[in-house]
């Protein structure tokens, strides 16, 4: 049975639909993201499961409970979950101590085995040693990851996390999300998790939602999300690509500068044009025509620039006129105008609707 | 049996259970605080425009009222005096407050601070006290400015006449002109220095650049204080009855108090307060819209960096005339009214023998009436800054969290009497709830009702920017650990909004204690605060102790501001206009 299960939830402001049928199941100990530009209904989704918002239509059930439906909401405080807010929400007039407590006082449980599990709690967030603090004497980083402890320590059902890391610098930001993914194989908490950074998603998620104006796009594990893109707008949003359009006829797909043999070539219909998903990094450029047979087509280099880590090249086939942007390693290279081979390899080319 | 019964009650229960969920316990409040806004505002002014149309025995609408409001010379000379009055005032405030608020926003000059304090203080004398002060300083012939000229030339009389038209538009001025001082130096704070540097480097010197860049950026905010010191003006009782009935002309403040000389003529008062109604809502429009016009969007608050124009010789000119303007609001009005408050007669000067604490111990321990009016005011400013913060907050919490549908009506309305002069107010009152059923004439319950109408405004704008100020998810994370809303009101909002409370706490206490235009008409023999009994003293010309009892007033209001700058720091009566 699934932990958590939203089945075709809506919320609609006046005429305007935030989200727009969504359905999404979770298993127990799952961690869930959902991704998306801003707007696009992710966070009005956290906050119906939290409860803040009644769906229009649409249930949400917590094994098997229903929580939330039309006809009524369970409020937030009845339902054994914690939430991370973009803000913290740190009480600022609490210690860190009485923050992390809060919980635990409110299940009234005995004062020691509160202390205790307070100062575990802070021990494993490495803040043990600011237990007596006031978060306005708290770092970014630090007033974070009391939060974290104060939504962990009473072990809850479900957490929710609203954009938890876009008030930290990058740096901050990178070692948080390690940070989150750590306390995450610690304690498996069935987590959803709302942000619009890939990197992040990718880093902490076992499954990742990519949602555009208030729909579900796709829902995958992170590898496959981004080396099987089902959409071309989840092709774009995660990571950078090129979007070529081919035309099946019978055993080849052609795609005007070159052709690919129609077996290689993963979920491409048969007949009809298609439209492929070619990510920068999955093509080679090469002064010399390649050897082994695969599929490749005579460039000239349009623009270039050096990121340090790669190179980004912007091509021109000769024939048909495509451009595509392609990087390569930093010794790789070529100048503008100058000729060259570009090689593709089917494998990582996906058709996408 | 008992188990059967249980079986029964099972589904009973779950529909009540369903039931509960829909009818949303935040609905009774939303009604119970439209209740309490209708009973404090909507039914007063409801009352007002009514009665004005009513005849005075049977009820029946009639015209009548307006005619004999209106059908006499001198009723419509009061009217045409209220303006002149008016607008005396708006400009002298302007010419005041503007230079001040320039100077010491973006110049030079020197003793800043001491400039600071003195408008400060214009701001906290009650402009009655400030009448008064002035009839020590200009009376005819005993004042002692005329005095000192007859000393000084040998004059057979005086050469100031408090008692005239432009005396009471001075006496006034010199305590509205903070408004424009304030409204003026904080736009003036909010230009950057880059505008003006944007002029210098196309050739423009400073003179130009401060009256083509500097100033007209700020004219809307110059132009808001200039209406609301034009309209504290009209709206004001206590200074114009002081000075305009010994000169004998009326404005309409006095004109309406007139009406509730014996016989009590309520209706015609009704009729009469139209236009000072009328007035206030259109200028209140037209400021709206000045300030809120486009086109001046530079005051952004961005700031950016300020520098200072350096005046060089003229700094001291400059502070010649700043000292000038506070010795008319605050040095020579206070001096006077020191030394009558410890004189035996106020006229025979500054010696020795003239020195007394009689004034005071008459006041504190002798006469009961004072003591009374003493005790009045602080328990009634205290009760009606309790009712006004917790009315306020209860609606700002409706209205941030957005509980009830169309929950700005509620705040609408809790803004509503910022446009309502008191004294129209007041008599709205009067005509709600001094006749039977509620009978409350002459009860502290309607001067507390009244001055919580009056200064909800206040406490509603303090109480209102607090709970913005507090992020939602700090109450919903309250939430979803398993609090309810009172858990969280109770352990977090209430501590975070403690500062503010106090704050707005102090705003509504002060403004309270020294409230008159509203009390004169509200107060019984029993209920008698000291505003108004500095008003009967006056009108027994016993100076001294009137002086001694204002002293009392201002001290207690100076000790509670200077609480309210330790809890909230410098800017807090700003926030107030």
């Amino acid at each position: 049975m699934s932990k958590l299960m939203l089945r075709g939830i809506e919320k609609r402001f006046g005429s305007v639909a935030a989200v727009a049928g969504l359905d999404l199941a979770l298993t127990q100990g799952e961690f869930v993201s959902l991704l998306g530009p801003s707007g696009c209904g992710k966070t009005t989704t956290l906050r119906m499961i939290a409860g803040f918002i009644e769906p229009t239509a649409g249930t949400i059930e917590m094994d098997g409970k229903m929580l939330s439906s039309p006809a009524g909401v369970l409020p937030p405080e009845k339902r054994q979950m914690s939430m991370i807010f973009q803000s913290y929400a740190v009480w600022p007039n609490m210690t860190v101590e009485q923050n992390v407590a809060f919980g635990l006082e409110l299940r009234k449980l005995a004062r020691e085995e509160v202390r205790q599990r307070v100062g575990q709690m802070l021990e494993v967030v490495h803040m043990g040693h600011l237990a007596q603090r006031y978060p306005a004497e708290l770092s970014g980083g630090q007033q974070q990851r009391v939060a974290l402890a104060r939504a962990i320590v009473i072990q809850p059902q479900v957490l929710l996390l609203d954009e938890p890391l876009s008030n930290l610098d990058a740096n901050l930001r990178e070692e948080m999300r390690f940070e989150i993914r750590r306390l995450h194989d610690e304690f498996r908490i069935t987590t959803v998790y709302v942000t619009h950074d890939q990197a992040e998603a990718m880093v902490t998620s076992d499954r990742i939602a990519v949602m555009n104006q208030g729909r579900i796009e796709q829902v995958d594990d992170p590898h496959t999300l981004y080396n099987r893109p089902k959409t071309r707008f989840v092709a774009g949003f995660i990571g950078r690509t090129n979007f070529i359009e081919g035309t099946c006829n019978g055993s080849d797909v052609a795609f005007g500068a070159f052709a690919v043999p129609r077996a290689a070539l993963d979920g491409a219909p048969t007949s009809g044009r298609a439209t492929f998903s070619v990510r920068p990094q999955s093509m080679r450029l090469s002064r010399a025509q390649a050897a082994n047979g695969a599929p490749q087509a005579a460039v000239i280099i349009a623009e270039r620039a050096y990121l340090g880590e790669f190179w980004d090249y912007v091509v021109a086939t000769r024939e048909a006129d495509l451009r595509l942007r392609v990087t390569a390693p930093p010794l790789e290279i070529f100048t503008v105008g100058e000729s060259a081979w570009l090689a593709f390899d089917p494998r990582q080319m996906t058709s996408i609707t | 049996m008992t188990a059967a019964a249980d079986h029964l009650a099972q589904p009973a229960e779950g529909a009540v259970a369903r039931r509960l969920r829909f009818l949303d316990p935040s609905m009774i409040l939303w009604i119970a605080l439209i209740a309490v806004l209708i009973f404090l505002i909507a039914s007063p002014m409801v009352r007002l425009v009514v009665s004005s149309f009513q005849e005075p025995e049977t009820g029946r609408l009639t015209l009548q009222n307006y005619v004999e409001a209106y059908g006499r010379a001198r009723h419509l000379q009061a009217l045409w005096n209220t303006l002149q009055f008016g607008a005396g005032v708006a400009a002298l405030s302007c010419l005041f407050g503007v230079p001040l608020a320039w100077a010491i926003s973006r110049t030079d000059m020197p003793a800043k601070n001491f400039i600071r304090l003195m408008v400060f203080g214009a701001f906290i004398i009650p402009p009655y006290l400030g009448a008064i002060g002035w009839i020590l300083l200009a009376g005819p012939n005993a004042g002692w400015l005329n005095k000192l000229w007859m000393a000084a030339t040998g004059a057979e009389s005086g050469l100031f006449n408090v008692y005239s038209m432009a005396g009471l538009i001075v006496v006034v001025a010199v305590t509205s002109f903070p408004y424009v001082f304030v409204f003026t130096s904080s736009a003036l704070d909010l230009v950057s220095s880059e505008m003006e540097d944007a002029a210098n480097i196309l050739g423009a010197g400073t003179v130009r650049t401060t009256f083509r860049v500097t100033l007209p950026l700020v004219l809307p905010a110059i132009v808001g204080g200039l209406i609301i010191s034009f309209l504290e003006a009209i709206a004001l009782f206590g200074a114009p009855a002081l000075i305009a009935l010994p000169a004998r002309f009326h404005v309409v403040s006095t004109q309406l108090w007139q009406f509730f000389e014996y016989p009590v003529r309520v209706e015609q008062a009704a009729a009469y307060a139209m236009p000072l109604l009328l007035i206030t809502l259109l200028m209140f429009a037209l400021q709206r819209s000045v300030l809120g016009r486009r086109g001046y969007t530079t005051v952004s608050g961005k700031g950016g960096e300020r520098r200072i124009i350096r005046l060089g010789p003229w700094r001291f000119v400059m502070l010649g005339y700043a000292l000038f303007v506070c010795a008319l609001a605050v040095l020579l009005p206070m001096i006077v009214l020191t030394q009558a408050a410890f004189a035996r007669a106020w006229g025979r000067g500054f010696s020795l023998e003239n020195l007394t604490l009689q004034n005071f111990r008459y006041i504190l321990f002798e006469q009961t009436q004072a003591q009374n009016a003493i005790i009045n005011t602080f328990w009634y400013s205290g009760m009606t800054a309790f009712a006004a913060i917790g009315l306020a907050l209860a609606i700002a919490y409706v209205v941030t969290r957005k509980l009830v549908p169309w929950s700005n009506v509620l705040a609408f309305l809790c803004m509503a009497p910022f446009v309502i002069p008191g004294i129209v107010l007041a008599i709205g009152f009067y005509a709600a709830y001094a006749p039977p059923p509620l009978a409350l004439y002459g009860t502290a319950t309607i001067l507390i009702l009244g001055f919580t109408t009056r200064f909800l405004p206040i406490a509603y704008t303090s109480s209102a920017a607090g709970m913005r100020s507090i992020n939602p998810e700090m109450e919903e994370a309250v939430r979803i650990l398993g609090g309810g809303r009172l858990t969280a009101i109770r352990r977090v909002l209430a501590p975070l909004l403690k500062r503010n409370i106090a704050g707005a706490w102090i705003l509504v206490f002060i403004p309270a204690t020294r409230e008159l235009s509203s009390a004169i008409f509200l107060v019984g023999p029993q209920t008698r605060v000291i505003s108004v009994m500095l008003f009967d003293l006056s009108e027994e010309g016993n100076f001294e102790v009137l002086s001694a009892l204002g002293m009392i007033l201002l001290v207690a209001t100076l000790i509670i501001a200077a609480i309210g700058f330790r809890v909230i720091g410098r800017d807090f009566m700003v926030r107030s206009s």
